[in-house]
């Protein structure tokens, strides 16, 4: 009986048209096309931009300390490299630590959430007290632990433990919408055509919420870029490569502020704060798109 | 209400005895052989340290002795207030060194949380008031949250530290003075605090003020706002209501949000050589002592497991229905 | 005449143009009238029952007006409507189970509403009107989480009769209860009528069976319109206009006399009100529908009391 049904429900329309419908208030969100746009040039940034420079990131140049000019756009540090060719290097290491971090968290709070929510019961008592228990701990403490023992550390092994530790939120999440279409009709009666759980999970539930899980794993792409830059920072980044935590560590350690490198330090933080920063306004005018309530006013 | 928490205890004793586990097994079962490698490289610069390390992992790791049997030692030179000792400060016992760094990392944290804390729900409560304040905090709120702690820590460092020449960028007091009992030693741990704190307190301010902004919308929006507003009560009164409601998330929010407010602790210590746990930490990594890491670990899991415990004691009283044992927040 | 509604139009304002939920209706309620107000989803009657006390953010006052006890309402002015609000006109919602501030105890909520609106809590009064509905004093000192449902529809009964209204709107209240629970509210309610709480009241219902128990009259609308009103007993023994007779054939039991006919539902769907068509609106689900629909059905007044708005009434 609220005022909305009277134009036509959302459920009444071919999938299609949700869609079209959905793409068009997308095309007119401010908030998520500047968010997409900064997120995807920063992105071709890091893809193409090791590529069209060339050259190692690390490398040592003969001109020490140079500010920026148009030979070296963002300056040089105090060993002579190359700003902007570590920080385009730098930005391809934070969209890979942010999609596979982010990725492993989603894919883990998925299968909690998912499970827990619909199966319920003694299996939800048991997951959700596994999932305070990560929650609780101090994420970024773990990984100093684990970090710190491992000898040689990689990009990936980086990611695969910002992923395990950081999911317990996602999960806590999806639980709570899982829970709230479990009883509805349409799977009930799948429930009652006899398909199996992981059935009605991939085809009913996860179809009907994807929107929202699409949102969660962009908070977890935002995150893990954010808890990976804190890791290199504290001197537990990749062994080998660059990341833009990593150029942040290099000019602390080498008291580039002292020194007034400012090219040295604004780039790096500048790079993650755009990254996240746009992934977060882009989810706002995500949730805008995607739902009514809030597009109306 | 004793349900409520019988249960968080024992989420917060399983959390402990995880992270003790943790603790324990990591170093156990790394790849390669971490211990000899590690004996090795601190046996270069400090032989009497080698020595120490080499007893204290054949005890932990017992070598001779099966496995239950080498867990339960962990657990009990655990209790017995044994955390190692440091190798970076040798033969200064891990506790001793934490705890002098503890007072430290406290005095910045506590301050700047509870401030964020604070001023942020203030902020947002009154952007979801004013259209204009509302344009201003949204865009400078996701910068703020977007930012690394450590990246604002050193552009705060740089501008009114470096440049400006406002305020110590390093350390938690002149390196001239010992600590003593004096007000001049008093404000000069001021000044050293100050910029650390600033920045601690304005990366954290953002998250907040936009939370509560959103959740302050939600509660304007709900039944009950819009029942008083149907029979004619003044907003004065409906926006109390909601702030009062809106504030119960915000608190269950502190709550999570300790793990990330911890690490940016850390980090902005490390910035500021601020004699705190990060700064603690940063040494144990550089220096290879390992001792000194996990017991700075257990001590933060620890810390956060305490403050997690006060925020539930402070939900208890401010939201009545946990007190009517009735549910209320999620355990 | 307590309420006179003329020629009401309310708009609402979305993004593909506007709703028109209510669109042109007369009506009256006299003095301690109860008036069922009936009809399917999306015909108007809740904009028209939230219309009459407070509009939310996307309506739009287009035209008419609304009279209580001969004094014009400003519906469309949010700020002036205050005066009438509560004192005059009051609500009991369809969301009465989250109604009420979960953080305050409920004595302490309705002080503080009293308050703000300038008005000294008469204790004695309170405890009376608990009393009238069955709850005990201590609900006073409880908080609403604690209460069941049904003792959460009582104390926002009487919350928002405590002014003593001239109006009271009760919008779906029932919806969200089971069979006896509503059959004790509506009875609750036809108390608050005969003992004089409140003047008048419109009863909004998508359940005509419960409607025809407590109303007095009854006022059928379909897609913003005023289909038809007359005496409950006449709606249902001798409907007029053809969606009305659709509406009661629909029904499981209306009495006996209705038991043994099949219950059919009404084919197809109301029309939209973003651009509704000329003439009837009823007319593409009409069984009778026939040239003249083409044009609007004026409201006619066929018998006393008796207004239907079709042409082959």
């Amino acid at each position: 009986m609220t005022a909305l049904q009277e134009v036509p429900a959302q459920d009444a329309q071919a999938p299609a048209v949700v869609r079209r419908e959905a793409l068009h208030f997308a095309l007119r969100n401010g908030k998520l096309v500047t968010g997409l746009a900064i997120v995807l040039f920063l992105l071709l940034l890091g893809l193409l931009g090791p590529v069209l420079i060339g050259g190692t990131p690390n490398a040592y140049g003969t001109r020490p300390m140079q500010p920026p000019s148009g030979e070296h756009w963002f300056g040089t540090t105090t060993f002579g490299q190359d700003v902007f060719t570590q920080f385009v290097h730098g930005l391809r290491t934070t969209f890979a630590v942010g999609a596979l971090g982010g990725g492993i968290a989603a894919v883990i709070g998925m299968l909690v959430g998912f499970v827990a929510g619909y199966r319920g019961g003694l299996i939800d008592e048991a997951l959700n007290m596994f999932t305070n228990i990560v929650l609780v701990i101090p994420t970024l403490a773990v990984l100093l632990i684990i970090n710190a023992y491992l000898g040689v550390r990689s990009v990936g092994a980086q990611a695969l433990f910002i992923g395990l530790t950081s999911w317990p939120w996602a999960a806590r999440a999806i639980r709570a919408q899982t829970f709230s279409l479990r009883t509805r009709d349409f799977v009930d009666l799948a429930r009652l055509s006899g398909a199996n759980t992981w059935k009605i999970i991939t085809r009913e539930i996860a179809p009907n919420m994807s929107s929202y899980l699409f949102m969660t794993f962009i908070l977890l792409f935002g995150g893990s870029i954010l808890i990976a830059s804190s890791l290199d920072f504290i001197g537990l980044g990749p062994t080998e490569g660059i990341s833009l935590g990593l150029m942040l560590q290099n000019a602390n350690q080498w008291s580039a502020m002292q020194l007034g490198l400012w090219w040295w330090f604004i780039p790096p933080g500048a790079g993650i704060t755009a990254v996240v920063g746009a992934l977060y306004v882009a989810n706002v005018g995500l949730d805008e798109v995607f739902n009514p309530k809030l597009r109306e006013t | 209400m004793r349900r409520y928490f019988g249960r968080k205890l024992l989420v917060y004793g399983l959390t402990f005895f995880v992270a003790v586990t943790i603790n324990w097994m990591v170093p156990r079962f790394m790849p390669g052989d971490p211990v000899s490698s590690m004996v090795a490289r601190t046996g270069a610069s400090n032989p009497a340290a080698a020595e120490t390390m080499r007893v204290y992992y054949t005890g932990l790791f017992g070598l001779d002795q099966p496995i239950w049997q080498q867990y339960f030692n962990f657990w009990a030179t655990l209790f017995q207030g044994d955390f190692g000792i440091s190798i970076w400060a040798f033969p200064t016992p891990v506790s001793e060194i934490i705890l002098g760094a503890v007072p430290y990392t406290l005095a910045l944290m506590i301050p700047a949380i509870l401030l964020s804390w604070v001023v942020g729900n203030w902020f947002g409560a009154y952007a979801a008031r004013r259209k204009a304040l509302d344009n201003a905090v949204l865009p400078i709120g996701y910068i703020l949250t977007a930012m690394p702690y450590m990246w604002l820590a050193v552009l705060l460092a740089w501008g009114l530290g470096v440049v400006a020449g406002l305020f110590p960028v390093a350390g938690g007091y002149s390196f001239s003075t010992r600590p003593n009992w004096s007000w001049d030693f008093f404000l000069d741990l001021l000044h050293h605090w100050t910029l650390p704190f600033a920045s601690l307190f304005l990366a954290a301010l953002g998250g907040w003020a936009i939370g509560m902004r959103n959740m302050i919308i939600y509660e304007l929006e709900s039944d009950y706002s819009n029942y008083l507003s149907a029979l004619g009560a003044p907003q004065r009164l409906i926006r109390r209501y909601a702030f009062r409601n809106a504030v119960l998330p915000q608190i269950t929010g502190l709550a999570l949000q300790l793990g990330v407010l911890v690490a940016g602790a850390l980090v902005t210590e490390i910035v500021f050589s601020y004699p705190g746990l990060g700064s603690l930490i940063l040494k144990a990594i550089q220096n290879q002592d390992f001792f000194l890491l996990q017991g700075t670990f257990l001590f933060i899991v620890l810390g956060v497991l305490i403050a997690n415990f006060i925020i539930d004691i402070v939900y208890v009283v401010v939201d009545p229905r946990t007190r009517a044992g009735m549910a209320g927040a999620q355990a | 005449m307590s309420l006179r509604v003329s020629d009401l139009k309310v708009y609402y304002k979305t993004l593909k143009g506007q709703v028109k939920a209510l669109d042109g209706v007369s009506f009256e309620v006299g003095d301690r009238e109860i008036l069922g107000l009936a009809g399917e989803s999306g015909c108007g009657k809740t904009t028209l029952g939230k219309s009459l006390i407070r509009m939310d953010g996307r309506m739009r006052h287009i035209g008419g007006t609304v009279e209580l006890d001969g004094e014009e309402m400003p519906i469309g002015d949010d700020r002036r409507m205050n005066a009438f609000r509560f004192h005059e006109v009051s609500l009991i919602p369809q969301y009465s189970m989250s109604a009420l501030n979960p953080t305050r105890k409920i004595g302490k909520m309705v002080a503080e509403l009293l308050h703000s609106r300038g008005v000294a809590l008469d204790a004695g009064k309170l405890r009376g009107r608990l009393d009238a509905v069955g709850l005990p004093h201590e609900v006073l000192d409880r908080y609403p989480i604690e209460l069941s449902g049904g003792m959460k529809q009582r104390v926002v009964m009487v919350v928002s009769t405590l002014l003593d209204p001239s109006l009271l709107i009760a919008d779906e209240i029932t919806s969200a209860l089971d069979v006896s629970t509503q059959k004790a509210v509506a009875g609750a309610l036809a108390a608050f009528r005969d003992d004089g709480l409140v003047k008048s009241m419109i009863f909004v219902t998508h359940d005509l069976s419960l409607t025809y128990q407590i109303a007095d009259t009854i006022m059928v609308m379909y897609a913003g319109k005023l289909a038809e009103k007359a005496p409950a007993k006449e709606i249902v023994e001798a409907p007029r206009h053809p969606y009305t007779r659709l509406l009661i054939n629909s029904l499981p039991e209306v009495g006996v006399r209705y038991a043994d006919r099949k219950l059919t539902g009404i084919a197809g769907s109301p029309p939209s009100l973003l651009n509704p068509p000329k003439g009837c609106r009823f007319r593409d689900r009409c069984p009778l529908a026939f040239a003249q629909c083409e044009q609007e059905p004026p409201v006619v007044e066929v018998a006393p009391n008796h207004s239907v708005a079709c042409w082959k009434a």
